[in-house]
């Protein structure tokens, strides 16, 4: 007699701790293994691009903030390429070097909560208390930058809105010489430890094949040994003239993916190291006045400053008519932006393309035959952001 | 770059001889387009041939254009790790248009497809599972298109009296404003002469 079989679907989420935002996954479990996934996402969906294409350049900028939320700049940095692009705009230097450092600050803040919060989910508390003590450290430096925690709206296109205040470069590099340590005591928490082992060694794994079909990217497609990272091999602002290594997975699995993040942050100390060293002196937003304000100073005493400065926030500037597809090397894969200007001082369309979208929509694939303990475990390591997979 | 964006337009051009209506490399980056019948040819071409090796998909998009009698353009993003290239595929489609889907090369496009149908009301055949994506359960109309209104037409809120979220049509305090930057004035006639001198 054949053995009766039922499945049992559950639903995990749309608020579960574990799944990093307002994620709904419909899974389909035969006992405790896990048959099918089926994610249901937009429950964070704010129209972004809809209210991009409403706004000027100058106002769609904070919107890329609060796509991932978890290291903003980054995406702030492919709108601003995407406009110089199109306006061809030389960027000073100096600011370069400021956009990379926070961008790598950027992929530490959201390293540092992903493999605590992943270390979270598989049962380690300690790691996520250590972890957010840095990131409340990295996020001041954003704010002695930008005025702000979270929502920086710092980069601008032709450079960042204002220079470095006094004393910071000294601190961040201060907290570079002391950063490594914090992560060999993260590692001492978790690259040997058992149990966060046995979560993770061979669950989810994607091999190299498939991280291509799957349109992976970042941490994703490097931990399945693909060596593809777009700061080297389409190198923006001055990536160039870095040297920083590309860690790289051997199996690709939850535990290969944490490993690399673990690099990467070592790496990005280097990059920040680098960048405080070589930055030169001089001008941090292109002195094009099309496009920069003029000085807060000359507010005061220069009616023409003001009417520029009044005409730059109310109106914006004009981008010439032209497609373009810029993308940068997010912490949690490539983050793209396609951007139509048809002449205006708005924006005709602007895609996002969000790394988190296509990580996630491999769920089903990752998932299946894997246990109901793994979900967690997988979705971790993905690096799941809602505010950038919903948009 | 632009040697290599070139050497890949001539090795498209003469592998896909009839179906590429059009070329063009801009802002370094290599445009074609094709008729939407053909894009399943197109593509595959562009991920099998040796010369291209175009093996991910990155995204896949629509811009919609109201006032053209082929109202949308679907657009495709593709990239070759290999190559170290990126390329974009237009393709100008009625509303009505059923476009064929592109799931049975990249696995991947399954959302794209998704998410596209769901902003734009595009239609795919043979897409295993074409629902929408990212707005709500049960929702009308394509936030995308240029006449949706950027307000939507429903907004929610908790009910007290029926203990639970409502949708009713949106109200608004005030009436949405959107400026006209179009300036009439096209500045006088001795700087219109001085910019006409430079040219």
């Amino acid at each position: 007699m054949a053995k009766q079989t039922k499945t049992l679907n559950l639903n995990f989420g749309p608020v579960h701790p574990a799944a990093h935002g307002v994620l709904r996954l419909i899974l389909e479990l035969d006992g405790e293994v896990v048959e099918k996934a089926d994610p249901h996402i937009g429950l964070l969906h704010r129209g972004t691009e809809k209210l991009i294409e409403h706004k000027t350049y100058v106002q769609a900028v904070p919107y890329f903030d609060r796509l991932d939320y978890v290291a903003p700049m980054n995406q702030e940095h492919a709108f601003a390429l995407a406009i110089e692009n199109l306006l061809n705009l030389e960027v000073p230097i100096r600011a370069q070097y400021i956009r990379v450092m926070f961008c790598e600050i950027g992929r530490i803040l959201s390293h540092l909560l992903n493999v605590t919060t992943q270390a979270l989910d598989v049962g380690a508390l300690t790691p996520s208390l250590w972890g957010f003590e840095e990131r409340e450290t990295l996020m001041t430096f954003y704010e002695r930058a930008s005025g702000s925690r979270l929502h920086a709206n710092y980069f601008r296109a032709g450079g960042v809105h204002q220079d470095l205040p006094m004393g910071l470069s000294e601190d961040i590099e201060k907290f570079c010489n002391n950063f490594p340590k914090i992560i060999d005591d993260l590692e001492t928490l978790l690259t040997d430890n058992r149990i966060f082992k046995q979560r993770n060694v061979d669950i989810g794994i994607v091999t190299k094949q498939e991280a291509l079909d799957h349109s992976f990217s970042g941490v994703m497609l490097r931990g399945s040994g693909v060596p593809w990272d777009l700061r080297k091999s389409q190198p923006y602002d001055c990536y160039e003239n870095i040297n920083f290594k590309i860690p790289i997975g051997k199996n690709g699995d939850c535990y290969d993916r944490y490993l690399c993040r673990i690099e990467e942050m070592r790496e990005s100390v280097n990059i920040i190291k680098q960048c405080l060293k070589n930055m030169p002196k001089g001008p941090i937003k292109t002195i094009d006045g099309k496009i920069s304000p003029p000085k807060k100073s000359e507010l005061k005493n220069s009616m023409e400053a003001l009417i520029h400065h009044f005409k730059l926030f109310s109106e914006g500037y004009r981008v010439d008519s032209g497609e373009i597809y810029t993308a940068v090397e997010a912490p949690k894969g490539e983050f793209g932006v396609f951007l139509i200007s048809d002449g205006s001082n708005k924006p005709y369309k602007c895609k996002i393309r969000a790394p988190g979208f296509s990580h996630l929509q491999a769920m089903d694939y990752l998932i299946k035959g894997h246990m109901l303990a793994d979900v967690p475990a997988v979705l971790g390591s993905l690096d799941i952001v809602f505010g950038e997979v919903d948009r | 770059m632009v040697t290599e964006l070139h050497n890949l337009e001539k090795a498209i051009n003469s592998g896909l001889a009839t179906t590429v209506k059009s070329s063009t490399i801009r802002f370094n980056q290599l445009t074609i387009e094709v008729e939407i019948e053909n894009i399943n040819k197109t593509i595959l071409f562009l991920k099998t041939n040796a010369k291209c090796k175009f093996r991910q998909l990155i995204d896949i998009t629509a811009v919609d254009y109201p006032e053209k009698e082929r109202r949308f353009k679907l657009v495709y993003l593709l990239l070759s790790h290999e190559n170290n290239l990126r390329i974009i595929i237009n393709s100008n489609i009625t509303e009505k248009t059923t476009v064929p889907s592109i799931t049975k090369i990249y696995p991947s496009a399954n959302w794209m497809e998704r998410e596209v149908f769901d902003m734009y009301g595009i239609t795919f055949k043979d897409h295993p599972d074409l629902r929408r994506i990212l707005t709500d359960y049960e929702f009308e109309g394509y936030p995308l298109r240029k006449d949706f209104p950027l307000t939507g037409h429903t907004e929610v809120r908790y009910s007290e009296k029926q203990k639970k979220v409502i949708y009713e049509s949106v109200k608004l305090e005030q009436n949405y404003r959107d400026f006209d930057f179009e300036s009439p004035w096209q500045g006088t006639k001795y700087i219109k002469d001085q910019i006409k001198d430079k040219d």
